[in-house]
C-alpha cells in the first residue's frame, strides 16, 4: 500500500517538470538583460565608485582642494595608499619678519602663516581597495569617489597620482578636438 | 547493383554534408537558446545574429594542434573519436525523410539503427579508459552503466510500435500512419512515445542525463583529455546522435512525413527540429541527476513500464489478429 502511495506520488510530481518548462518557456521570451557593453552603457554608470579625487572649492576657488592636509584620512586608510605632504610656511620677507619679532615681543600671539591646503597628496590607486574609509573620515569633506570607469595604465606609476595636480589639471580646457567640431558645424 | 551503389553513396555524401551542417546549426541553436533562456543574448558578434559563430569555433577546433596525454594508449586515444563518429554516417541511411527518399532501403531499418547506435558507448568507453585520466575513467564507467541501462526500454518501447505497425522497416511503419496527428502512433502508444523520448535523452548522455560527461563533477568526463578535433568529432557525434534519435522518434510516434498540406520532408524536418529544440529546452531546464536516481528512474519505472507496454501491446495485437481471423 505504502508503495503504491509512493508510486503515485512520484508520478504525479512530474507535473513540476512541465512546471519547469514554463518558467524556462517565460524566460526564454523576455526581453534580454545584457547590454550590449561597448555600443551601450548602462544608464546607472554614475554610479561607479572609481579612484579617489580631491573636492575643489577651497578659498572659493573650485581648483583649489577643500583639504586642509589633516592627515586623518592617510591615518585611517588600511592600505596606506595615501601620503599628505603639508605646505610649508612661506619664509617671510624681513619685514614681516620684523612685524613677527614685534609682536611677539608685545606678547601677542602670532599666527601659522603656513597654507591648510597640501603641497602633494599622492595617492596610490594600485593599492587602494576602495573601502572609502578616508572619506568617512575626512572632516572637510575633500575627498570622493570619481566615476572614472575607463581608467587604464601601462605600468604600476600610470596608478600613482598627486591629487592635486589632478584636480588643478582638470581646469585646463577639455582637449581641443570636441570644441572644434561644433564650431566647423557653426560655420558650415 | 550499381544503381544501389550509387544511391548508398549519394545518401552518404548527403549525410556527411548534413551532419557537418547539422552540427553548426545545433550549435548555434544551444547557445542561443541558452543565452535566452538566461536572459543573455547568445553568440551575436560573428555574423548575423552570431550564426558564424559556430563555424569560427569549428575552425579554431580544427586548427588546434593534436594532443595526447603521457602513457595514454596511442592507438585506442585516436581510434574512440574516430569510432563515435563513424557508424553515426551509416545511422543516417535507413532514415525515411519523404516517401521514397532514403538512402538505403533495408527492410531491418529499425535493427540497424539500434545496433549500431549501441557502437557509440564502445567509443567513449575506449576514449575514456584510453586517456590515462581518472575523470576519463570515471566517465567511461558512467557511460557504459547509463548507455547499457537505457538501451533496454529504447528498444522495448520501439519494438511495441513495430509490433503494431507490423515492421521494422521505417518507411514501413510511417506509412501505417494517418496525415492528421490523431492517426499517428503517439495516440496509441503514448508510454512507449515517453519512455523512448526519456530513453532517449540517456543514451545520447544529454542533460539531465549526461553524467559521463557531468562537466561539474567530472570536468568533462570521457573526453578530459580530447582537445582539437578528437573532441570536436565527439561533440559532431552527440548532436547527430539527436538527430538520429529524434527522426526515429518522428518516423515511429509521429507520423514521420506524413502531413497536411506541406509536402513530406518539409514536415518530417520540422517534426524532428521541434524535437531538437525540446531537448536543447530540457538541457537547459532540468538539473542533472544523481548517478543512483539516473539508475533508479531506468530499472524500477521505465524498464517495468516498457515490458508492461510491450505486453499489452503485443496481447492487443494478437487480439485484433484473433478476431479479423474469425471474421
Amino acid at each position: 500500500m505504502n508503495a503504491i502511495k509512493e508510486a503515485i506520488k512520484t508520478v504525479s510530481d512530474l507535473w513540476s517538470l512541465m512546471v519547469g518548462l514554463r518558467v524556462t518557456g517565460k524566460y526564454f521570451l523576455e526581453p534580454q538583460r545584457t547590454v550590449r557593453y561597448p555600443w551601450k552603457a548602462v544608464s546607472n554608470i554614475g554610479t561607479f565608485k572609481g579612484h579617489l579625487e580631491l573636492v575643489g572649492g577651497g578659498q572659493k576657488d573650485p581648483f583649489k582642494p577643500r583639504c586642509i592636509s589633516c592627515g586623518m584620512c592617510a591615518l585611517a586608510c588600511p592600505s596606506h595608499c595615501i601620503t599628505v605632504v603639508k605646505k610649508k610656511a612661506p619664509k617671510p620677507t624681513p619685514e614681516e619678519e620684523k612685524a613677527l619679532a614685534e609682536a611677539k615681543a608685545n606678547g601677542e600671539k602670532t599666527k601659522d602663516k603656513a597654507p591648510k591646503d597640501p603641497e602633494k597628496f599622492v595617492y596610490d590607486y594600485s593599492l587602494c581597495s576602495l573601502c572609502g574609509t578616508c572619506i568617512e573620515n575626512c572632516p572637510a569633506g575633500a575627498l570622493s569617489f570619481t566615476g572614472n570607469v575607463y581608467m587604464a595604465g601601462y605600468s604600476r606609476n600610470d596608478f600613482l597620482f598627486d591629487l592635486v595636480v589632478k584636480l588643478r589639471d582638470s581646469q585646463a580646457p577639455a582637449p581641443a578636438e570636441p570644441a572644434a567640431v561644433p564650431a566647423e558645424t557653426s560655420e558650415a | 547493383m550499381p544503381a544501389e551503389f550509387i544511391r548508398i553513396l549519394i545518401g552518404l555524401v548527403a549525410v556527411a554534408i548534413s551532419v557537418g551542417l547539422i552540427g553548426l546549426v545545433m550549435v548555434w541553436v544551444e547557445r542561443k537558446v541558452a543565452g535566452h533562456i538566461q536572459r543573455r543574448p547568445g553568440p551575436y558578434e560573428v555574423g548575423p545574429s552570431g550564426l558564424l559563430q559556430p563555424l569560427a569555433d569549428a575552425l579554431k577546433l580544427v586548427g588546434k594542434q593534436l594532443f595526447m596525454p603521457d602513457k595514454a594508449d596511442p592507438i585506442l586515444f585516436w581510434l574512440a573519436p574516430v569510432l563515435s563518429f563513424l557508424p553515426v554516417l551509416l545511422l543516417f541511411l535507413p532514415l525515411p525523410l519523404g516517401d521514397g527518399l532514403y538512402a538505403l532501403d533495408v527492410n531491418l531499418g529499425l535493427l540497424l539503427i539500434l545496433a549500431f547506435s549501441g557502437l557509440a558507448v564502445l567509443s567513449l568507453l575506449l576514449g575514456g579508459w584510453a586517456s590515462n585520466n581518472k575523470y576519463g575513467l570515471l566517465g567511461a564507467a558512467r557511460a557504459v552503466a547509463q548507455s547499457v541501462a537505457y538501451e533496454i526500454p529504447l528498444l522495448l518501447s520501439v519494438l511495441a510500435v513495430s509490433f503494431v505497425a507490423g515492421s521494422l522497416n521505417l518507411a514501413e511503419v510511417v506509412k501505417g500512419q494517418g496525415t492528421w496527428p490523431w492517426n499517428w502512433n503517439i495516440m496509441t502508444q503514448p508510454l512507449a512515445f515517453l519512455i523512448y523520448m526519456v530513453s532517449a535523452l540517456g543514451e545520447t548522455n544529454r542533460a539531465p542525463f549526461d553524467l559521463p560527461e557531468a562537466e561539474s563533477e567530472l570536468t568533462a568526463g570521457f573526453h578530459t583529455e580530447y582537445s582539437g578535433m578528437g573532441f570536436g568529432l565527439f561533440f559532431l557525434a552527440e548532436y547527430a546522435n539527436m538527430v538520429v534519435v529524434c527522426a526515429v522518434a518522428t518516423a515511429l510516434f509521429l507520423g514521420g512525413w506524413n502531413g497536411p498540406v506541406l509536402p513530406g520532408p518539409v514536415w518530417f524536418v520540422l517534426k524532428v527540429s521541434l524535437l531538437m529544440l525540446l531537448m536543447v529546452f530540457f538541457r537547459w531546464t532540468y538539473p542533472r541527476v544523481r548517478f543512483d536516481q539516473l539508475l533508479n528512474i531506468n530499472w524500477k519505472w521505465l524498464m517495468p513500464l516498457a515490458v508492461l507496454n510491450l505486453l499489452a501491446t503485443s496481447f492487443f495485437v494478437k487480439l485484433a489478429q484473433f478476431t479479423e481471423v474469425r471474421w
